[in-house]
């Protein structure tokens, strides 16, 4: 998966290298969050009103990624602090969450390019924070520094703007990866989820889920 | 799906059909069965569920999660083509003076909306043809439940519907034998069954157009075709290639198995078998064209891929474009005879448009919390609903609403992925193995109750042609205008009422805020995606577009055949009349064929 050579650029789809080159100089810069200049998505094609749906797509297919190699460290840290290896199942970045925020903040959409702004602000100010704190960056500290940092961000009613927006991003990113991990086999495994599969027959919950819920069921 | 080029088409056919979904699909499997020679246009491209519906993919195989984008705004594997609320190039407007607006949705496919819709298939009740009678408001039907329950018998038994016969007031029941078995009750159904005794509302199982068994070939076709064994043997034959649900994938994405109904799989397949029928797609259609005694003699369309208009020249023309395109088509043709369109001497063309009323509320259940796994997938859509349970508290006048809501009933452990599956005020302050175990803790333990309930038809909501706005073929554009009535919103704050008590009495908390006033939580007409009506059916050519087969007054050889005629819009999903209404029409017409008379 990982075509990273240099830490510098961007990484790529292959097939809208020539393509993304040409908008990327064209496009205009958005308006940062926490005044700090951020990259601005390209621009960039979605896939139409009628992409072939019945096919399997993974990030890139579409549109390029335009994650730095630095901002997907750090989306690979903060995920898998987020959603960690356990007894539940493996950690984000082993079932591909980091490749799922980068295809969603490069994505041509309304919606995507405005949680673009929120994420990548939100990366620059925990690398910042990290750095103020701990002399590096948040993929190179500690899990308790990690967690020091994180606990801050759950705390609600932040009265500080830059950690209001912060604690913001933190809640956005992290519905991001849940949505991206519980896309996957893995991810469904942890929640519970265990459809998805061809039965002869729909028995409907089992007798000690109707007994749990005190009821009965009323087809026969 | 085989289709034609123009180049290929005949002379002169039968009859010409304006598009494949329910009305049209239903049409055509009638009349070509019957050895008529009919021509179908298709607006969009053809489309083989069999090949390219996405069975089985899962979110992560999708882009973006398969979340909804303007590209695709019920999500990437919703099986609508080149549609949604837009349609590239092909704009509707709005009243701009009206705060209220209407949303369409268009599919630009072979058979149209019915390759994504929820299959729920109810039937009218008898009030439901006589709802002026009842309470003085809207429209009588120029028909009665009695004629039109042959129909809703016999499309029941093509399509396959599954369900229950509750014998309750106003919701008929199917003839022994013709509804397929319903599937279980899932865990949020039942809790929903349970609280609804406590409460006075019944719930049992919907009725759905979903194979919970196979059809059965050797006898059905006998009973919708008697004394024709070519046509029993042609669609017994097409019977056999459905299978039954294997209880997988969401209906919407389209079957590739045919275990639901959408026209490609179920009206189309059998109608192409007869050898009768020609389907022309990407044919966008401007007008029917008259000769000079005022009678339809074909359809003007412009051929998308070449950018050229053609025609189709037949003996009759079938509208079933959806209500809001017939009514398109039907205002802009215009000619010496018909100067505001044909069919409109009575002005009526594009009135009394309805939407279902919709609104939501769902809540958290916390018995339903930290259950074992449960594969809830089911049918693929919707187990169980309540019909609507007021009717004598109306009639007393007990209610400040005058029709009914039926209620659908969501929740359970769906297919996780794209977006959280958990709300977020769930899991706020929550990271690494606290968040996963809460996760799995809440995930599932929704429940989600819809109204989707009668809307009155009034003089405000209608739609006409915008007088300067044209699609990019030329062809000018509907504008809509919108505005629901107190009956409307007072439903929705009944339904938000009725919806608490429901999740109070299973132990759960509502969701959000409660609502002021309906037109907090009403959803914007044509939201629903029930738009009807347009071309209303009546007693007199005075005051109606249509006659009571569906035929309009102005031009005998000309019939409206998606849910345009509709004189009101019961609560009751209206796929299945259109469809019932569409195979009585097509009889009506085989019948004025025999005669000589089209």
């Amino acid at each position: 998966m990982d075509m990273e050579k240099n830490d510098s650029l961007p990484r790529l789809s292959r097939r809208d290298v020539i393509k993304w080159f040409a908008a990327a100089a064209a496009a205009s810069q958005v308006a940062p969050f926490l005044s700090l200049a951020q990259n601005a998505p390209p621009a960039a094609q979605g896939y139409g009103t009628d992409p072939k749906v019945a096919g399997v797509f993974k990030a890139g297919d579409f549109w390029p990624l335009t994650l730095t190699s630095a901002q997907r460290k750090t989306v690979t840290s903060l995920a898998d602090v987020i959603l960690p290896a356990d007894s539940l199942g493996p950690a984000a970045s082993a079932v591909r969450v980091p490749d799922y925020i980068d295809e969603w903040v490069s994505a041509p959409y309304p919606k995507q390019k405005k949680d673009r702004g929120t994420i990548l602000g939100g990366l620059k100010w925990i690398d910042q924070e990290s750095n103020k704190r701990f002399k590096k960056g948040f993929a190179n500290i500690s899990a308790k520094q990690q967690t020091a940092i994180c606990d801050d961000l759950c705390i609600q009613n932040h009265k500080d703007s830059d950690l209001k927006k912060a604690a913001s991003f933190f809640r956005s990113f992290t519905g991001l990866c849940m949505g991206a991990y519980y896309s996957t086999q893995e991810g469904w495994k942890a929640i519970g989820y265990i459809g998805n599969v061809p039965t002869a027959t729909f028995d409907g919950p089992s007798q000690e889920v109707l007994d749990k819920l005190g009821v009965t069921q009323t087809v026969s | 799906m085989p289709t034609i080029p123009i180049s290929k088409a005949k002379a002169k056919y039968d009859v010409a059909i304006v598009g494949s979904g329910a009305g049209g699909g239903q049409m055509a499997y009638t009349l070509t069965l019957a050895g008529l020679k009919c021509v179908m246009l298709e607006a969009g491209r053809s489309y083989d569920p069999a090949t390219e519906t996405p069975m089985f993919n899962r979110p992560d195989q999708a882009p973006l999660g398969g979340t909804s984008t303007p590209d695709k705004p019920m999500g990437f594997w919703d099986s609508t083509i080149d549609g949604g609320w837009e349609v590239p190039g092909e704009p509707y407007t709005q009243d701009s003076k009206n705060e209220q607006q209407f949303t369409w949705w268009r599919a630009r496919m072979m058979g149209g909306r019915t390759n994504h819709w929820g299959r729920i298939s109810l039937r009218n009740g008898p009030y439901d043809f006589k709802p002026y009678s009842r309470d003085g408001l809207g429209f009588d039907w120029p028909i009665s439940y009695e004629e039109v329950e042959p129909y809703y018998n016999k499309v029941e038994m093509l399509i396959g519907v599954f369900g229950t016969n509750t014998g309750l007031e106003n919701t008929p029941n199917s003839p022994p034998g013709v509804l397929l078995p319903p599937p279980k009750g899932r865990a949020s159904d039942l809790l929903t069954q349970k609280a609804g005794r406590k409460l006075g509302v019944p719930v049992s199982p919907i009725h759905r157009a979903v194979l919970t068994r196979p059809l059965d070939a050797d006898n059905i076709p006998a009973k919708l075709h008697p004394n024709n064994p070519w046509a029993q043997k042609i669609v017994g034959d097409s019977m056999r290639r459905r299978a039954a649900c294997f209880w997988a994938t969401p209906c919407g994405r389209g079957c590739s198995i045919g275990a639901n109904y959408q026209s490609t799989t179920v009206h189309l397949p059998p109608a192409l078998a007869t050898g009768n029928l020609d389907i022309i797609a990407d044919a966008h259609v401007r007008e029917v064209t008259t000769d000079k005694n005022g009678k339809a003699n074909g359809v003007l369309f412009i051929d998308k891929t070449t950018g050229k208009e053609e025609r189709v020249n037949a003996s009759a023309v079938v509208l079933a474009a959806s209500s809001g395109e017939s009514v398109r088509i039907l205002l802009n043709s215009k000619s010496a005879r018909h100067p505001d369109g044909i069919a409109n001497f009575s002005g009526k063309v594009g009135r009394y448009i309805m939407d279902t009323v919709g609104s939501s509320l769902s809540g958290q259940i916390p018995a339903m919390e930290n259950l074992p796994p449960q594969n809830d997938d089911g049918a693929g859509g919707s187990h169980f609903y309540s019909p609507w349970w007021l009717y004598k508290e109306q009639l007393a006048g007990k209610l400040d609403f005058a029709r009914g809501y039926h209620i659908e009933i969501g929740g359970g452990r769906k297919m996780p992925g794209g977006n959280s599956p958990v709300p977020s005020d769930y899991t706020r302050g929550l990271y690494g193995s606290k968040l996963k175990e809460e996760a799995r803790r809440y995930y599932g333990s929704f429940v989600g109750l819809a109204c989707r309930g009668e809307m009155i038809p009034n003089e405000n909501s209608f739609a006409e042609l915008d007088p300067s706005v044209k699609d990019k073929w030329g062809v000018p554009v509907l504008r809509w205008h919108w505005k629901w009535t107190d009956h409307e919103l007072n439903m929705a704050m009944h339904a938000e009422r009725t919806f608490a008590e429901i999740i109070e009495t299973m132990g759960g908390k509502v969701r959000g805020t409660p609502a002021k006033t309906g037109l907090d939580i009403i959803r914007a007409g044509g939201n629903v995606k029930h738009e009807v009506g347009g071309a209303r059916m009546g007693e007199s050519r005075k005051d109606s577009v249509c006659n009571k087969w569906s035929q309009t007054w102005d031009v005998d050889n000309l019939f409206l055949c998606d849910a345009a005629p509709f004189a009101s819009n019961a609560d009751k999903n209206p796929t299945l009349s259109i469809m019932a209404l569409s195979w009585r029409c097509a009889d009506h017409i085989i019948e004025r064929a025999k005669q000589g008379n089209i």
